[in-house]
């Protein structure tokens, strides 16, 4: 099959990539700005044999979505403020028994109701803390539309990889934005399936042969047998007290995350390699971001631009080296400095960090990011 | 027991629960009705919430759930959906049931989603030792309860027949055949069934109340407990205050998860030969 041009709305294309990722089973509550996808999945899965629920609430939702991962079909999500808290604590629960999962969030302002069908980007530490303990997680933010289907398809292939669970980060705008999105051949689309045992026997849900690996995943259903707890355990699967086995079953967790953080991060620059003046950001903060850097190199300036698709773990190495170089980075995000903690915890005082913050439930336009950029002292 | 025992991990013994408690009682009713029906063991999934009663499945030898507070339903949902030809059994606690999962509990119910639910009530949130669940009779001591329980508790078979389970029973952990029959009927039915099983907590219910040890609460079970057959004949002084066991409700209905598949047959009949949609993208190699 040649490959596809469609005018898409970004829940749309993130529900393509799910679909294209090999997704069978969503469940999920509607919430604005994120219901386009639960309708689509429950208009789309049933077409290809999948399975689309419309639980109670939140919770519900991603509690079915691990339990049917759990049999061995790949599983999603969508949501927006309200629900994703509602989801924390499951969250954490995935992170801890290694479930494979997708969640798209697509952000609006908050805390609590907030702007309902207004963009924020202010999930940013949530996606990352927000459910209790140290745990791992990977979170993807698309900048565009084509993105939304690329990225939720890379969430999958990382959650599934990795077993940690997966969050694709949007927000209104690109959520319900319409852009041409080249889709490719279905046959070139290879999409990654979780590692699993040959046989049951001698199954241990948990054994791993380093201190940072993935272990192999049975479904259930299959004769394995197999016990899964949300109480620290050892490779058995069932549960531990012993402080030497929590250590380290934690530190593995984490280590998966961090010790593959060069094969998850991913970002996009455009003329950073000479810059002094840097802007960091993502998401549709980044579009408008992007136009005011432009206008800055045609008057002269020497600004470039990093777009981090990958949030977490934070892209520390770029990062990093852009410290040196820029004399100033400027971090618009559509919140008060969340994404800019990070910036500023990498950079230390090699280089000033600038927060440009907007959180009226409007998108930047490009001159507000020009007209902070020039204004600063 | 000992064809029955083949449906125990063994090797996970001992088991955690104190001396007395009833929890053990109502998993060996569990495992028994299997037994009899003769559930293939790699097609059977047990899945539980958070309690004492929620860690009867780490003893079981399936594939076995141990989730979060309250959501044991939610996530047994999704396998069912997923994996309609699996048995799924959830075992929940009070606690974990009505208060906490209340709301799943009700959806599931109302879906008529193939789960058989067996609910461990020993009227009190045994794990956090002794305070108050909504199955807590009035006026009974709990940790949060220095003076008495102030709150009316639910009957939970009431609330499962009104929300659409289709197999709704009340046994005890005194009534132990009684039991059986029950869960075995419960996990014939195709569709959402309701056990609800009187059982002891002798550690917390029992101390706080002065209700004695284990013996003397199974003693305090059976007077409590009227069978609902017998109860039609007895004159209503001899009934009142007291709880119906036996088979409550019994209204065989269509499974949500069945009914979900052939659905799923229709639109895939009525869509083949049609293009255009985003499920073209769909991935075949998964
Ligand atoms: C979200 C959440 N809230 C509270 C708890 C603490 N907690 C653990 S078990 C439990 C009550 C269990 O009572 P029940 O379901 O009746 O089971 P039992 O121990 O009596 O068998 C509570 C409140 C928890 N684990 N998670
Ligand atoms: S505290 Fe009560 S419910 Fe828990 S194990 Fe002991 S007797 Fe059983
Ligand atoms: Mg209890």
């Amino acid at each position: 099959m040649p490959k596809t041009v469609k005018l898409m709305q970004g829940n749309e294309a993130c529900t393509a990539g799910a679909l294209a990722a090999g997704l069978k089973f969503y469940a999920g509550y509607p919430i604005t700005p994120s219901t386009e996808i639960a309708e689509l999945c429950a208009e789309e899965l049933p077409k290809i044999g999948g399975k689309f629920i419309q639980m109670e609430d939140e919770i519900g939702s991603i509690a079915a979505i691990i339990g049917a991962s759990l049999t061995g079909k790949k599983s999603m999500t969508a949501t927006s403020g309200p629900g994703f808290s509602l989801m924390q604590e499951c969250l954490g629960y995935a992170s801890l028994c290694e479930i494979p999962l997708v969640i798209v969030n697509v952000q609006r302002m908050g805390p609590s109701t907030g702007m309902p069908t207004s963009p924020a980007q202010a999930d940013v530490m949530q996606a990352r803390w927000g459910t209790h303990g140290d745990h791992p997680v990977i979170v993807l933010a698309p900048g565009n539309v084509r993105e939304c289907f690329e990225l939720t398809l890379r969430a999958f292939d990382l959650s599934e990889k990795y077993r940690v669970p997966a969050i694709v980060l949007t927000d209104e705008v690109i959520g319900h934005m319409r852009e041409k999105v080249e889709l490719p051949d279905p046959a070139d689309v290879k999409p990654v399936r979780r590692a699993a045992p040959k046989s049951p026997a001698g199954y241990k849900p948990y054994a791993v042969e380093s201190d940072s690996a993935t272990p192999l995943m049975a479904p259930f259903g299959e004769g394995y047998r197999w016990h899964v707890t949300g109480l620290f355990h050892d490779e058995s699967g069932f549960p531990s007290n012993k402080p030497e086995v929590a250590d380290k079953l934690l530190r593995r967790l984490m280590a998966k995350v961090e010790k593959n953080a060069a094969d998850i991060e991913d970002y996009a620059t455009e003329s950073l390699e000479d810059c002094d003046i840097a802007v960091i950001s993502f998401g549709s903060s980044a579009m408008s971001s992007l136009s005011a850097v432009r206008r800055l190199r045609k008057e002269g300036k020497k600004a470039g631009m990093l777009r981090l698709k990958t949030i977490w773990p934070f892209p520390e190495t770029v990062v990093r080296e852009l410290a040196g170089h820029a004399k100033t980075i400027f971090v618009p995000e559509m919140n008060l400095g969340q994404l800019a903690l990070e910036v500023e915890r990498v950079v230390g005082c090699r280089s000033r960090v600038v927060r440009v913050g907007k959180v009226n439930g409007e998108l930047f336009r490009p001159e507000e990011i020009y007209n902070a950029i020039m204004g600063a002292k | 027991m000992s064809d029955a025992l083949k449906y125990f991990r063994q090797d996970r013994l001992p088991h955690i629960w104190c001396p007395g408690c009833g929890h053990g009682t109502v998993t060996g009713a569990l495992v028994r009705a299997i037994e009899r029906l003769g559930l293939d063991k790699n097609k059977v999934c047990v899945v539980s919430g958070i309690g004492c009663s929620s860690r009867a499945v780490g003893y079981l030898d399936f594939d076995t759930l141990h989730t979060a507070h309250g959501r044991a339903l939610a996530f047994a949902t999704g396998i069912k959906l997923s994996r309609p030809d699996l048995k799924v059994i959830v075992m929940t606690g009070d606690g974990d049931c009505t208060a906490i999962g209340g709301n799943h509990f009700i959806h599931a119910a109302r879906r008529n989603i193939g789960i058989t639910t067996i609910v461990m009530n020993n009227e009190i949130y045994g794990m956090t030792s002794g305070q108050y669940s909504p199955m807590t009779p009035k006026g009974l001591l709990g940790t949060t309860a220095p003076y008495g329980n102030a709150e009316r508790s639910f009957d939970l078979c009431e609330l499962a027949k009104a929300s659409g389970a289709t197999f709704v029973g009340r046994g005890t952990s005194f009534h132990v055949p009684l039991l059986i029959d029950l869960i075995e009927k419960a996990l014939q039915n195709d569709g959402f069934s309701v056990v609800e099983a009187i059982t002891q907590c002798p550690t917390y219910l029992g101390r706080k109340n002065k209700l004695g040890g284990a013996v003397e609460m199974l003693n305090w079970i059976k007077d409590k407990t009227v069978n609902a057959k017998a109860a039609a004949a007895l004159p209503p002084e001899k009934k009142a205050g007291k709880l119906l066991i036996g088979e409550l409700h019994n209204a065989p209905a269509p499974e949500f998860a069945g009914e979900y598949g052939e659905l799923i047959g229709k639109v895939q009949r009525s869509f083949e030969n049609i293009k255009g949609g985003l499920w073209e993208c769909a991935s075949n190699s998964d």
